[in-house]
């Protein structure tokens, strides 16, 4: 049997609308359905889909970011869908998350020595200030960025070297399990192919476990073993990387692969008219 | 035949004395009536900075140092504002990239696109009222009398960027600049708004130059490229011999570099550092000569 590290079963998530009136209960709107996945240690699952199919939700449940309102979550063997966050604590060491943008979860105020090593400070892992830059130092050279970023500020770093350093604060706890939500995404594809020839480096070094968010098949492919896509919330297909891509079964993943531009000429594609509804309303944004 | 855009040895700095930025070196480029020019590179290549020094609107700390700019073979750069301002939105549209910033949120869409017409073309409201519907179901919107009503925020990100299709096309112009107009949709909308872009090209017969960062969406829209990197031009041609034969480095590398979801994993080759530290450096032996001739 293969061990399995992270395994969803029925997850759902809703979040309450805004009431339209005073006294009637809000109605939910259910951004994650039914959700079942099952992630191998050690290995890399893409998860796919448009803006507004719940793919960034799914993986905050699975970090436990969000708290699922139905189904269940294991962890290594444990139900961790429903505990607290005094239980999930002790947890959170082994379970991180990378960010679409890491200036964000990069304070603009530390220099990489102290921002890289602030989660192992939260768990009182760091034995004083010269343990601090042995562990930053470690942490940079891991990421493959230069010593002397040791005492950088984030905004002095450019698109790809700040995504290394996110990648660095996530791997600082030494954590079995990550989820990387659209991590490069804003970058250019010369900054974009390194960053995810690190994440490959890394995975294979350190035994990592992934899920791969992303809304771009083609980052997929690159980096994944398996992939499940998603449309309103709900999977609609998934298995082995080369066998979705290669014999799509369900009608959207068709379309999500005929949509991609490769970069070959191809006078029929632009006259192809399939025409697929485009939603009138706005919808919910991812 | 006179091209509808030329572009010849084009200089723009932006900043002042010893803070001044080089960030464009020397480009040149035609488009021909009707022709679909991707003018391709990364963040920094200067690409949006060239489509706005076409239109006239560079930011108000950048300035052309060298260069001209012709259309229909008019100086254009150099035209009088006022000239020139009725050139822009009837003869030269803009389709920028973020279709939620470049509506105004107060205003209907109707009146939003009734206002180009109104101003260039002297239709009376209810007249540019009426060919604002007619733009819409041009666009493939489905009952546009009530999106007319609507605000932008009432509409998802790819109607929204619709209506500025519709509306660069509103005064049939000879040249439109699209600026990334679909970096932000997802790919299935991305797909339908460049079907419609080369529906409404070929009935309205405009030249586009389409500046993109997706060597995908070159391939699939235009029939010639140029590739920029730090304010340079470093290969134009047929989009089909660029793609399959590339002849610069530069443009080799970035095709190794992006990834393809029909193609296994190990493909993948990042832009060498070395290759694009060459490049830097030959664009400040540029910008050195260019001091040194100017002293």
């Amino acid at each position: 049997m293969t061990d399995i590290l992270v395994r969803a079963g029925s997850l759902s998530f809703a979040y309450p609308e805004r009431a339209s009136t005073l006294f009637r209960r809000p109605a939910l709107r259910e951004v994650v359905k039914h959700v079942d996945l099952a992630v191998p240690r050690g290995s890399v699952l893409g998860l796919v889909g448009e803006s507004g199919s719940g793919k960034t939700t799914l993986g905050r449940l699975l970090v436990r970011l969000l708290q699922p309102t139905s189904g269940g979550i294991q962890f290594d063997g444990v139900e961790i869908g429903d505990l607290g966050e005094a239980e999930l604590r002790p947890l959170r060491a082994r379970i991180q998350m990378i960010f679409q943008d890491p200036q964000s979860s990069l304070n603009p105020r530390l220099r990489l020595a102290v921002a890289l090593t602030r989660p192992l400070q939260v768990f009182g892992r760091l034995k004083g200030r010269r343990d601090q830059r042995d562990r930053a130092a470690e942490l940079l050279d891991l990421v493959g960025l230069a010593p002397h970023f040791i005492d950088r500020y984030p905004h002095e770093l450019s698109g790809g070297q700040r995504q290394r350093a996110g990648i660095a604060r996530a791997l600082a706890l030494q954590p079995d399990f990550i989820v990387a939500d659209e991590i490069v995404s804003g970058l250019d594809v010369s900054t974009q192919a390194h960053i995810l020839l690190l994440i490959r480096e890394l995975r294979r070094r350190l035994g990592l476990t992934l899920v791969f968010i992303s809304h771009d098949l083609s980052v997929i492919r690159v980096l994944c073993d398996d992939v499940a896509i998603l449309q309103h919330g709900e999977i609609v297909e998934s298995g082995p990387v080369a066998k979705i891509f290669e014999r799509p079964q369900h009608a959207y993943t068709r379309d999500l692969l005929s949509a991609i531009p490769l970069p070959d000429v191809e006078p029929g594609w632009l006259t192809d008219q399939r025409e697929v509804s485009v939603p009138h309303q706005q919808g919910s944004a991812a | 035949m006179t091209a509808v855009l030329s572009v010849q040895g084009l200089h723009v700095t932006i900043g002042q004395g010893t803070m001044a930025a080089n960030v464009l070196r020397g480009v040149s480029l035609e488009v021909q009536p009707g022709e679909v020019r991707g003018l391709v590179g990364e963040s920094g290549a200067g690409k949006s900075m060239l489509g706005r020094a076409v239109l006239g609107l560079l930011p108000a700390n950048a300035r052309i140092d060298s260069g001209t700019i012709e259309f229909e073979g008019r100086d254009f750069s150099g035209m009088p504002e006022r000239e020139r301002r009725g050139l822009l939105g009837r003869r030269i549209a803009l389709i920028p990239q973020d279709p939620m910033t470049s509506l105004n949120p107060v205003k209907r869409v109707g009146a939003q696109i009734a206002m180009v017409l109104r101003h260039h073309l002297a239709l009376s409201r209810r007249q540019a009222l009426q060919r604002a519907a007619e733009l819409l179901a041009e666009v493939a919107i489905r009952d546009p009398r009530r999106v007319l009503d609507l605000y932008p925020h009432e509409i998802s990100g790819g109607m929204r960027q619709r209506v500025l299709i519709a509306t660069a096309f509103a005064c049939d112009p000879s040249l439109i600049i699209a600026d990334e107009p679909t970096t932000a949709l997802d790919v299935t909308v991305q797909r339908q708004v460049l079907q419609l872009v080369e529906r409404l090209r070929q009935r309205h017969g405009a030249a586009i130059l389409f500046v993109t960062h997706d060597l995908g969406v070159v391939a699939k829209l235009c029939r010639t490229v140029s590739v920029l990197h730090a304010g340079r031009v470093l290969e134009e041609g047929a989009t089909a011999e660029v793609l399959t034969k590339p002849r610069h480095p530069y443009t080799r590398a970035l095709l190794a570099a992006t990834p393809r979801a029909d193609r296994p994993a190990d493909s993948l080759r990042p832009v060498p550092p070395e290759l694009i530290e060459s490049l830097w450096a030959e664009a400040h032996r540029i910008d050195r000569l260019a001091v040194a001739e100017r002293a």
